[in-house]
């Protein structure tokens, strides 16, 4: 008898810890959230930072995306969103979606597979030249390789690629590839947008506030949890810690604590849930190639071995930064290269005093010593964490004779001056949407790229970006693109210091938060978030 | 008199067309414009992207035409279109006014509540502890930072009572709206409340050496109407005018504690806008800010005329 009330109790108790996460989430609720800046608009197509992803995404849905479940996003985790499922034709270059049916924005009208049309063409500049859905488009090159996109009905779309790309379904899984609806206008999509997502906006006050509701006509049933979402934007960093501290705010904002910012954090509270992980951000330094004296190759090459990344680490990130080339190594990067082969390349070798003598040798080669330095300038952008790299890259430039300057220029005219070529050396920060290498390269070494700031332009290298574009097999896949990235770091095509790794807290009563380890774009659809409070 | 106002008003008139004029040249030679920013913000620089939003936001119309539209705007009522928010700029600018009026005027308020009577209270009990401790107060409020201030007492809040007084949602009363506001505005108004306070001590230290001062003294005044009566309302003169003069210079004090304190005001949204080179919100805040600037100069100028009988404005 003792027997069987153990396995009852038992069998009991274990059903009850098994469901307890379906029972426990609770609706209801407002998140509170700060936000760091103000947002340049709301339309996420238009714009390339965080700070309008993070709180728009929830307003829009994809036709797939990175499982929100799981904290690497790659090619095998990504699930259906508006899509209900996709096929690819036998020679790869058709993507044929079936897409839900009864799903509605948020102004009631029905979403179609019209909708989808509508958002390439305008994302591809083909959209009629009155519609002004999309006004800017800083991916452009994302689908330069997309052909057409046509509706075989309501609920069928099929996108047409020029050849085969296995990291198309990738992009469309970004944060950045919502569907915008057809009978928006530009002006609402960046004010008050609309969309299928979980949450409605309810206002989007500048240099104020965001705030989102729950959108009860949710396709997904059961969904979002919270009742609002509530953005305050608080451009002061330490008003923003000590509101979190204070209880004012239940999460930070994204990667918003450097690691200095958490002792404090935690030691003033002591409950807080913190976790640090790679942003997908990388510090790198462009080299104008094209205008004396860096248009010496050898001249690159001494910059870039003179590079010792520890002491960007340990001053900026207390050593939390990781090692890489511009893609992200693993663990939490699916396409870096591994450890042992960076560190047989320039600016990564582990024999510092070896890679400080081959540069100094070859500055004296071109004339330069310590009684002739090289005398230039390092500009940058006029916020802080592209100064305080900068300051550290001056200090290591001296080891090799250069006498560098700290040019600080007004972030809001820093891309024209890049783009004019009217630089020297430039300390940069470059953040990918997507842990993929065809959104890397193709953004930021391919030669028809808007955003190659330096003008990096290698017919070689584009050919390889294009030959690992199309490979199908990702193993084959992942050593073409080992073969670029050293191209590129032998090229001192845009030399990465770090990988970056910043903390984001918020508070025990908020559950079901899941941090993506690659990418700070993805995940921010708040849908599976709950208040225990 | 009446002529004298009337040349005032047109001085006034003419004081703001000359501003307007400097303004809208001003940020034209400033780099960069909103169309330059919109598009870099996204990090591209594509010539094409900001000539189409030059041109639909019409900036790229010659500079005169500019300004005629926008003056001839202002003088009917519109303000045109925020650049950034692609909103009227009178729905941006309307709504923050009376959040930083209310917070420039309690932090004016604070400024004299204190600073008057510490400066008579210093220069009576002049070479006192009282005026030694009066002294330096008064100088580390001229020495603090309005910003430096405003985090101590954030940090002195979150670790003693456990919460921020910051705005992050609309007060529910005229009370708690006032209660809250309270302390941004004690933080700035702070500075000048301590030079309130030294130039009243100062010019009550003068006025106190007088002749008419030992007069009434020796008629057999009290120390209370000495002090009020016959020596503080002499030593004001000098104090309206710098009262008038902090006015002006509270709208600078307000951006870095509307920053700090989270107070979306005015101040604060018209550092934003000359960021963002959004020409329509920073002319039409400038030119308010031009018109409280003078507005409060002729008050200043008239309340002479009402501490001082001898004062008079010729016609």
């Amino acid at each position: 008898m003792r027997t069987r009330l153990a396995f009852v109790a038992g069998s009991l108790a274990a059903f009850v810890a098994a469901s307890s996460p379906v029972f426990a989430q609770k609706q209801g609720g407002t998140l509170r959230i700060s936000h760091r800046d103000n947002p340049p608009s709301a339309s996420i197509h238009e714009e390339a930072t965080i700070s309008v992803v993070q709180p728009f995404m929830a307003v829009f849905n994809n036709l797939v995306v990175f499982d929100p479940n799981e904290k690497i996003n790659s090619p095998d985790k990504i699930v259906p969103d508006l899509a209900e499922s996709w096929s690819w034709n036998p020679d790869q270059t058709k993507l044929t979606f079936k897409l839900r049916s009864g799903v509605k924005w948020h102004d009631g009208k029905p979403f179609s597979a019209k909708d989808v049309k509508c958002t390439w063409d305008a994302l591809t500049g083909k959209a009629d030249e009155k519609s002004d859905l999309v006004r800017k488009n800083p991916r452009k090159v994302w689908y330069s390789n997309l052909k057409d996109v046509t509706v075989g009905s309501d609920t069928e779309v099929t996108f047409e690629l020029g050849r085969p790309q296995p990291s198309f379904l990738s992009m469309l899984a970004a944060g950045y590839s919502p569907v915008y609806a057809c009978h928006a206008n530009g002006r609402d999509m960046r004010s008050k947008p609309i969309g299928t997502g979980p949450f409605k906006v309810v206002d989007f006050k500048r240099n104020e506030s965001i705030k989102l509701v729950r959108n009860p006509d949710y396709w997904k049933k059961g969904r979002p949890y919270l009742d609002a979402i509530d953005w305050k934007i608080v451009p002061n960093r330490s008003t923003r810690m000590l509101g979190f501290i204070a209880g004012e705010f239940d999460m930070t904002f994204d990667s918003d604590i450097t690691f200095p910012m958490l002792a404090d954090v935690k030691a003033q509270k002591a409950d807080a849930v913190c976790e640090a992980r790679p942003s997908n951000v990388n510090s790198n330094i462009l080299i104008n190639r094209d205008e004396p004296p860096f248009d010496k190759p050898e001249l690159r090459r001494a910059l870039v071995l003179a590079l010792d990344q520890k002491p960007f680490n340990e001053i900026l990130f207390q050593g939390h930064a990781l090692a890489g080339a511009s893609l992200l190594p693993p663990p939490a990067g699916v396409w870096g290269m591994p450890k042992e082969m960076l560190e047989t390349l320039p600016g990564h070798m582990p024999d510092r005093e070896k890679s400080l003598a081959e540069a100094r040798k070859i500055m004296q080669s071109l004339g330069y010593g310590p009684d002739k330095p090289l005398k230039t300038k390092v500009s940058t952008r006029n916020i802080a964490i592209y100064r305080d790299p900068a300051v550290i890259l001056i200090d290591q430039l001296k080891q090799i004779y250069i006498e560098a300057e700290l040019e600080p220029i007004d972030t809001t005219v820093w891309y024209t001056k890049i783009q004019g070529k009217k630089y020297t050396i430039g300390m940069n920060l470059t953040g990918l949407g997507v842990d993929d290498p065809d959104t890397n390269f193709y953004e930021n070494f391919h030669s028809t790229s808007d955003r190659n700031y330096t003008a990096y332009k290698n017919p070689e290298v584009d050919k390889m970006i294009e030959q690992q574009s199309a490979e199908l097999d990702r193993e084959k896949r992942k050593k073409l693109v080992w073969d670029v990235e050293k191209k590129l770091i032998e090229d001192g095509a845009r030399p990465v210091i770090n990988q970056n790794v910043a903390s984001t807290c918020w508070t025990p009563q908020l559950k079901g938060v899941l941090l993506q380890h690659n990418s700070i774009y993805n995940g921010w659809r708040f849908e599976d978030i709950w208040l225990d409070r | 008199m009446g002529s004298y106002l009337t040349r005032r008003f047109l001085l006034m008139a003419l004081t703001l067309f000359g501003m307007s004029v400097l303004i809208f040249v001003m940020l034209r030679l400033v780099p960069g414009n909103v169309a330059d920013i919109l598009v870099d913000s996204a990090g591209i620089a594509d010539p094409k992207e900001k000539a189409k939003i030059a041109r639909e936001l019409g900036i790229d119309r010659p500079i005169f035409d500019q300004y005629i539209h926008w003056i001839g705007g202002l003088v009917q009522g519109d303000l045109g279109f925020a650049y950034v928010s692609e909103r009227p700029a009178i729905e941006e600018i309307a709504p923050r006014i009376p959040i930083s009026a209310k917070l420039a005027g309690l932090a004016l308020f604070f400024s004299v509540i204190m600073g008057v009577p510490l400066g008579v209270i210093s220069a009576v009990r002049q070479n006192t502890a009282l005026d030694y401790f009066l002294r330096v107060l008064s100088l580390s409020g001229l020495s603090l930072p309005s910003f430096w201030l405003g985090l101590l007492i954030l940090m002195a809040s979150v670790q003693w009572f456990g919460m921020i007084p910051i705005y992050t949602n609309e007060p529910r009363s005229f009370i708690d709206e006032m209660l809250l506001l309270s302390i941004p505005a004690a933080a700035v108004g702070f500075r000048s409340s301590a030079l309130i306070m030294r130039l009243t001590r100062s010019s009550m230290l003068e006025v106190l050496r007088q002749d008419y001062i030992r007069t009434a003294r020796s008629k057999g005044a009290s120390q209370t109407s000495v002090n009020y009566d016959h020596a503080l309302r002499n030593a004001l003169l000098p104090v309206v005018t710098i009262i008038g003069i902090e006015a002006a210079f509270l709208i600078g004090g307000l951006i870095v504690t509307e920053t700090v304190f989270n107070i979306p005001g005015v101040a604060r949204f018209l550092v934003e806008a000359i960021l963002w080179r959004d020409y329509p919100i920073v002319q039409n805040l400038v030119m308010l800010i031009a018109f409280v600037v003078i507005v409060v100069n002729f008050l200043v100028d008239m309340a002479y005329m009402a501490l001082d009988p001898r004062i008079k404005y010729a016609d």
